[in-house]
């Protein structure tokens, strides 16, 4: 069966936090999971990567940028949206 | 202990390829951040920079030297051409075993290197010119220089990242103040705007798509440059017996490390930085008039750097001018400190402040005097140059006014 991207997603941010993607939430900040300002970078290129988009994000201010990273669950549904917005 | 004057500057950066240039651009607060002109820009996500342009090294050197110097020697060497011709020295004889060179670079051959892997990767050469490594090795630099002037005593390159050149200038003017030596050429130099440079930057998403804008509340991050800035760091004694005129004194200097993160600035590491600095230079914080920040535009470094510069100085932080000339000539990374050294001589000599250009919005983080936008006129008797690392390797310099 696929994987949905959602469980790839969990399955990044579980691998960088060093967790079971079953203890990650959708609901769960980066923080929370103990991820740090270079884990997140770092989540970030192996989202890129696996789903061959590009994310814009600049960490000089998260808040700002157009991917929200403000929970799992945000940036699971921003990298939805990103890779709908592929090109074919 | 010897006293340290600086008697000869030089430099090539994205404002000028001299020290008057380099000034004026400051004066007027001038930006040399442009688009790039460089191969696969069209592949890079960020697109600007702080770039020498109209380099033409043929104008400079010759066909057998250009085949051995790294565009990141080939700035040292300008910038040094400059500053030993201000200064009037010659190595020649005695002086130059008691003269050495000590240079900061944090990449040395970037160019060299992204060049010749392109041809053996991208273009699927099995050979390379047979110079590669002795023109991309990083202490290239400061050997071509101990070449061109006979420089005879110590001469080696220190890689800090972006503390680099003030490490390097901080161990000169040690070496000279100790009695080891009678003059140093000392500064750095950096080269690292093609594709491979600037693509390991990207790739930690702290880089501006359209300005540096340090300080300021819209700041999105900082911008590379290129370039150098060499100085004849020389013996009081040595240069008034030869009626030298004297730029600045150089008079304390003091590094940190954070031991922390590799990445995150420490406030503490850096306030230990600027304390220590003025403590060696027996100096009280409130005769501080200027400081050359660090300011590279990111979010972590200038709040982080202002709230350093609050603890160290107290009441008197409000008082004191504090300026990032990174809004100018870009962040040359390993050279920054040494091209950021000419605004602290010019502040000290002319009584001239650099601005912080493309300054829009006050950070409440940032709630100190950085000079906005346009130069200012102010006599200043002491100022710091802070350089503060990835690794968390802090350098700080303090001069003086001759």
């Amino acid at each position: 069966m696929a994987q949905t991207v959602k469980d790839r997603v969990v399955a990044i941010i579980a691998e960088q936090a060093v967790l079971e993607p079953s203890d990650i939430r959708q609901d769960s900040t980066l923080e929370s999971l103990g991820i740090d300002s270079l884990g997140l970078v770092e989540s970030i290129f192996a989202i890129e990567e696996a789903f061959d988009i590009s994310v814009p994000f600049n960490a000089n201010d998260p808040s700002e940028s157009d991917f929200d990273i403000s929970t799992v669950g945000s940036i699971v549904a921003a990298v939805e949206a990103l890779v709908a917005a592929r090109p074919a | 202990m010897n006293r340290v004057v600086i008697t000869g500057a030089g430099t090539i950066n994205a404002l000028a390829h001299d020290v008057p240039g380099t000034l004026e651009a400051f004066r007027e607060g001038r930006c040399g951040i442009t688009d790039l002109d460089i191969r696969d820009r069209d592949r890079l996500s960020i697109q600007i920079g702080g770039q020498v342009h109209n380099w033409d090294p043929e104008v400079h050197f010759n066909r057998q030297q250009i085949v051995l110097y790294d565009k990141f020697t080939q700035f040292t060497l300008l910038a040094a051409r400059e500053a030993v011709a201000q200064a009037g020295l010659n190595f020649d004889g005695h002086l130059g075993y008691d003269s050495g060179v000590v240079l900061g670079t944090a990449g040395g051959g970037v160019n060299t290197w992204d060049e010749n892997y392109r041809a053996v990767y991208e273009e699927g050469k099995n050979r390379v010119h047979p110079f590669v490594v002795p023109k991309l090795m990083n202490n290239a630099a400061a050997s071509h220089l101990s070449m061109e002037f006979n420089l005879k005593g110590p001469a080696f390159s220190v890689a800090t990242a972006c503390a680099s050149s003030n490490h390097a200038m901080g161990l000169a003017f040690q070496m000279v103040r100790s009695g080891s030596v009678k003059a140093m050429l000392t500064g750095g130099s950096e080269s690292m705007l093609c594709f491979g440079g600037i693509k390991a930057w990207e790739g930690l998403r702290v880089m501006s798509k359209d300005a540096c804008r340090p300080f300021s509340l819209n700041r999105n991050g900082m911008v590379q440059g290129e370039g150098a800035a060499i100085f004849v760091f020389e013996d009081y004694a040595h240069a008034r017996a030869r009626g030298a005129e004297i730029l600045a004194e150089v008079v304390g200097f003091a590094m940190t490390s954070d031991a922390s993160d590799i990445v995150m600035p420490s406030k503490q590491g850096a306030a230990r930085a600027i304390g220590g600095a003025l403590r060696d230079a027996r100096i009280s914080g409130d005769q501080v008039g200027y400081i050359n920040a660090h300011g590279t535009g990111t979010a972590a470094n200038d709040k982080t750097e202002c709230a350093a510069v609050a603890d160290v100085f107290g009441p008197h932080a409000d008082r004191l001018m504090i300026s990032s000339t990174k809004s100018m000539h870009g962040h040359l990374i390993g050279g920054t400190g040494a091209v950021e050294l000419l605004a602290c001589i010019m502040a000290l000599r002319d009584g001239v402040i650099a601005p912080t250009i493309g300054y829009e919005e006050p950070d409440p983080e940032c709630a100190l005097d950085v000079v906005p936008n346009t130069a200012r006129t102010a006599q200043v008797d002491v100022a710091l140059s802070n350089a503060f690392a990835f690794g968390g390797l802090n350098a700080v310099l303090a001069l003086r006014r001759a």
